[in-house]
């Protein structure tokens, strides 16, 4: 928040890289012509992701002025999702969802295990730069309750126990398997099937081929 | 025109009229606080909610266009509980600190909260708290107390043309401000301190000054530009305390510039309140006999020729022609009111007004700016020029310096070259002039104070003729002169311009240089060469210590805009009366009673002795006095004269918006803003402590 004293260094140059430059001309030759300024979004999210994770002031000043708003309309997009994270970030940022659903379902568990496995408290980042963990609202996996999302991955039907396994497969470099971590397919009932069984070997193929 | 029922009672309104609107018109009042007839519409902060039958839930009526056979409910017991809610909501993060706000008094949730609010609040946890932020130094924050209405936000974004306010963050964390600290670049800011329902934006200068109940209102015309804005002076006791708009469609809708508005702390500063005699060298306070005397014995002996006189930026009319009588009567033809030089043709109307009017803008479809810079010059007007360009098909172009204009400008060049080439029609935007409707020309005085000003205006003039500018069928006279000195409309009509054999302002400098003339009377004028005056006699009749009194041999304190009946006409040529408010400082005296007392002390005693009677013979001299408030246009007759012109550029009379005129380069605010946002730092004049 603007109210907020920064404790970091905002850098004095951003302009996106030829790589990202090409994702860019993609997302703004959607729009027709004089309307650019709707291409703001996906151009943070291209900004955030080439510049480790983080939006510098200057970057949303670049993206200002690419797409032809005034600065502040691109400060109040910015601000106001809470994707867009507006200083320095871990390599993994590590959101564990607390609503409802994943909360009856033992989130506290999973916040305690992350808190211990990590050291740091919520919206704090770890000494080695590694890990930032944050709380986050309702990410849309309540079935696989209880879940978190690491960077752009979901880690869902979690406990203590592989939470800080996914945790520490990260540390050591590793990659660790996404999606629901009891072995159950997507949101299958977690008991296993109870009608289509005769289609359970089609399934895969199926999703595979979606 | 739909019908639709308001309270049981049948309103017929215009089709794209919103609910709120439509209740207007009957009388019925909606609170509101995001709302603002001069705004977009937001909607956000849910105050004006009313019922409306087969709607499953309360509409808000700021929002909502009437639509045939609408049946709206305002006053039902049920609506006064949708307000108590939204206002419960309002007020809890709302601080209860009415007692410390400058806002107290005048404040629209103050009010709403005795008609909608609580007696005690069901709010037990905290409060939140909103750190303040720095806009400059002309609004004083307090953001806690904002209820994110929008209003200033869209104030900025959409009136002012800067864009430089938003909220950011979200839901409890949502704050107004600019994000990356700065001071707001509008000359208009002044503004979203009106704006602002509640005390989050107050005026800094003001601050804990006042309560709005105990102040005298006055209401009165603006003199630190040309365009006559009409404002209310608040004082008591015997100082000014602030001046805000007063709403005239015509002129300033509601607005007024940050110099109008904030550069009334300079009328405490520097002033002159007792008449001073040169002896020996130096200044010496006297009394009015003694400076009466003084005068006398200087200008007695000389002939007519051998005195000049010279009117300020500031002048009423009434003194200007108190002035003009006098200098009459001591037989003097070397009179002007033209300070920067600007080549006016005082003989025919229509070349030193604007035509078109200030309302005329709203109809203008290709608009020229030769040599002004309307956004230091009139603020105001720019605004205007600016809402014409929001509501779309004009075209404006502009020969000047290329500056940012809070609107896209087509800068053609900047060399009075470019008017001889669009009067020979070899530039493309003559051709755009010639096809629009009511095309306008501006010109300013950057155009005119040079010493081609004359050619200019004939190429100009001719200009307009090519392109249709004046078309009477249509009553449309595009041909405008935008004016920066307040006194100059007025000046000119009452023929304050040198005669047959009389010099004008830079031949009255010169022939004081070289000693042919021995007396100078300056009424207020202090933007000369005043260097050029150390032999001469110089009578400086004003109300403050600036230029002209530095120079002068005998000071007479005169009274400022807000302390006489003054007269004062318009850019436009509309006459407007400002009013007293205060009272002048010590001995000063209104201007025009000056005059007529000098007079009688020379033997020479004009003919009035009130108010009426010099405003009468205002009449005389031009009928247009007779006509207050209003505009009679003038004749479009031959005016200008054929010339060369220079290959150079333009340049705009005022580099420092701030500091134009005697009242502001005194005012430790306009100071402040004019090291905030042009780095020029405060310029000492001596007399100050």
């Amino acid at each position: 928040m603007s109210g907020q004293v920064e404790t970091f260094e905002q850098p004095a140059h951003f302009s996106f890289s030829s790589d990202s430059m090409k994702a860019v001309d993609a997302v703004i030759a959607k729009y027709p012509a004089g309307w650019q300024a709707s291409a703001v979004m996906p151009l943070l999210d291209i900004a955030q992701r080439q510049h480790d994770g983080w939006l510098p002031r200057v970057a949303m000043d670049y993206v200002a002025e690419m797409l032809g708003m005034p600065r502040i309309r691109v400060y109040e997009v910015a601000t106001f999702y809470t994707m867009y994270n507006l200083k320095p970030i871990g390599r993994f940022h590590v959101q564990v969802c607390t609503n409802l659903p994943c909360w009856l379902r033992g989130s506290d568990d999973i916040v305690a295990s992350c808190r211990r496995k990590l050291g740091v408290e919520m919206g704090e980042t770890t000494d080695d730069g590694l890990f930032t963990l944050s709380e986050a609202e309702c990410l849309g996996a309540c079935v696989n309750a209880p879940m978190m999302q690491i960077n752009d991955d979901f880690y869902e039907d979690l406990d203590a126990g592989s939470t800080e396994s996914v945790l520490t497969e990260l540390t050591i470099g590793g990659t660790p398997k996404t999606g629901s971590q009891i072995g159950r397919y997507t949101c299958e009932p977690a008991s296993g099937l109870t009608s289509l069984e005769h289609q359970a070997d089609a399934r895969a193929v199926k999703l595979g081929d979606a | 025109m739909v019908k639709l029922t308001i309270d049981g009672q049948e309103v017929e309104a215009e089709g794209g009229m919103t609910v709120m609107q439509a209740c207007e018109q009957v009388g019925i009042e909606i609170p509101r606080f995001c709302y603002h007839e001069r705004l977009s519409i937001a909607g956000n902060c849910r105050m004006c909610l009313v019922s409306m039958e087969r709607a499953p839930k309360p509409v808000a009526s700021c929002a909502m266009p009437v639509a045939e056979g609408m049946v709206i409910q305002t006053d039902t017991p049920e609506v006064q509980k949708m307000r108590k809610g939204v206002m419960e909501f309002l007020l809890i993060n709302h601080p209860l600190d009415c007692p410390i706000c400058d806002q107290g008094g005048e404040c629209d949730l103050q009010d709403q909260a005795m008609g909608y609010g609580s007696d005690k609040s069901r709010f037990s946890e905290n409060k939140r708290a909103v750190k303040d932020k720095y806009m400059g130094p002309l609004i004083s924050t307090t953001m806690t107390r904002c209820i994110h209405c929008t209003r200033c936000i869209r104030f900025a974004s959409e009136v002012a043309g800067v864009p430089e306010l938003g909220a950011t963050g979200r839901g409890e964390n949502m704050e107004v401000g600019t994000y990356v600290e700065h001071a707001l670049t509008s000359e208009l800011s002044g503004n979203m301190i009106d704006l602002c329902p509640v005390g989050a934006l107050t005026s800094g200068p003001y601050a804990f000054n006042a309560r709005p109940w105990e102040l005298k209102k006055t209401e009165s015309i603006d003199v630190t530009d040309a365009l006559g804005s009409n404002i209310r002076i608040d004082g008591r006791g015997p100082e000014v305390k602030r001046i805000l708009p007063r709403l005239n469609e015509d002129i300033n809708e509601e607005w007024i510039s940050d110099k109008a508005r904030f550069s009334c702390d300079g009328l405490r500063a520097q002033r002159l309140d007792k008449p001073f005699v040169r002896r020996d060298g130096k200044l010496v306070a006297a009394s009015w006999p003694e400076a009466f005397t003084a005068v006398s014995d200087a200008l007695k002996p000389l002939k007519g020729k051998q005195i000049a006189a010279i009117a300020g930026d500031l002048a009423d009319c009434e003194s200007i022609t108190a002035l003009r009588d006098l200098m009459a009567s001591l037989g003097s033809e070397n009179l002007d009111c033209r300070q920067d030089g600007a080549k006016l043709d005082p003989k025919s109307r229509a070349s030193y007004l604007f035509n078109s009017t200030i309302s005329g803008i709203d109809r203008a479809d290709a608009i020229l700016l030769i040599g002004t810079n309307p956004r230091r010059e009139a603020p105001v007007l720019n605004a205007r020029i600016r809402k014409r360009y929001v509501a779309g098909g004009v075209t404006i172009a502009s020969i000047g310096e290329p500056v940012d204009m809070t609107y896209p400008v087509d800068n053609l060049g900047n060399t009075a070259l470019l008017l001889a080439d669009i009067a020979a029609g070899k530039n493309d935007f003559a051709a755009v002039l010639k096809n629009a409707q009511r095309p306008m020309l501006i010109i300013g005085q950057g155009a005119l104070s040079r010493a081609d000003g004359g050619a200019i205006l004939h190429l100009a003039r001719k200009i307009a003729d090519q392109s249709g500018c004046v078309d009477a069928a249509q009553n449309w006279n595009g041909f405008n002169i935008l004016h920066t000195a307040a006194a100059r409309v007025g000046a000119l009509d009452l023929g304050f311009v040198p005669g047959p054999s009389g010099r004008d302002t830079a031949g009255i400098l010169e022939a004081a240089l070289a000693g042919d003339i021995k007396a100078v009377y300056l009424l207020g004028a202090d933007e000369i060469d005043t260097s050029k005056l150390d032999k001469a006699f110089v009578i400086y009749q004003g109300h403050h210590g600036d230029a002209g009194a530095h120079c002068a041999d005998v000071i007479l304190p005169g009274a400022a805009y807000t302390e006489k009946s003054g007269t004062y006409v318009n850019t436009e040529g509309r006459v407007q009366i400002a009013r007293l408010a205060v009272f002048p400082p010590g001995d000063a005296r209104e201007d025009w009673t000056i005059l007529r007392a000098l007079s009688e002390a020379m033997g020479k005693t004009l003919p009035y002795d009130n108010l009426q009677q010099i405003r009468g013979r205002m009449v005389d001299l031009n009928g247009n006095f007779l006509n207050v408030d209003e505009i009679q246009s003038a004749k479009w007759t031959g005016f200008g004269q054929a010339g060369d012109l220079e290959d150079s550029a333009f340049i705009s009379p005022i580099n420092n918006f701030y500091m134009t005129n005697s009242i502001s380069r005194a005012s430790v605010t306009m100071a402040k803003c004019a090291d905030e946002f042009l780095g020029v730092t405060e310029q000492k004049t001596g007399t100050d402590g």
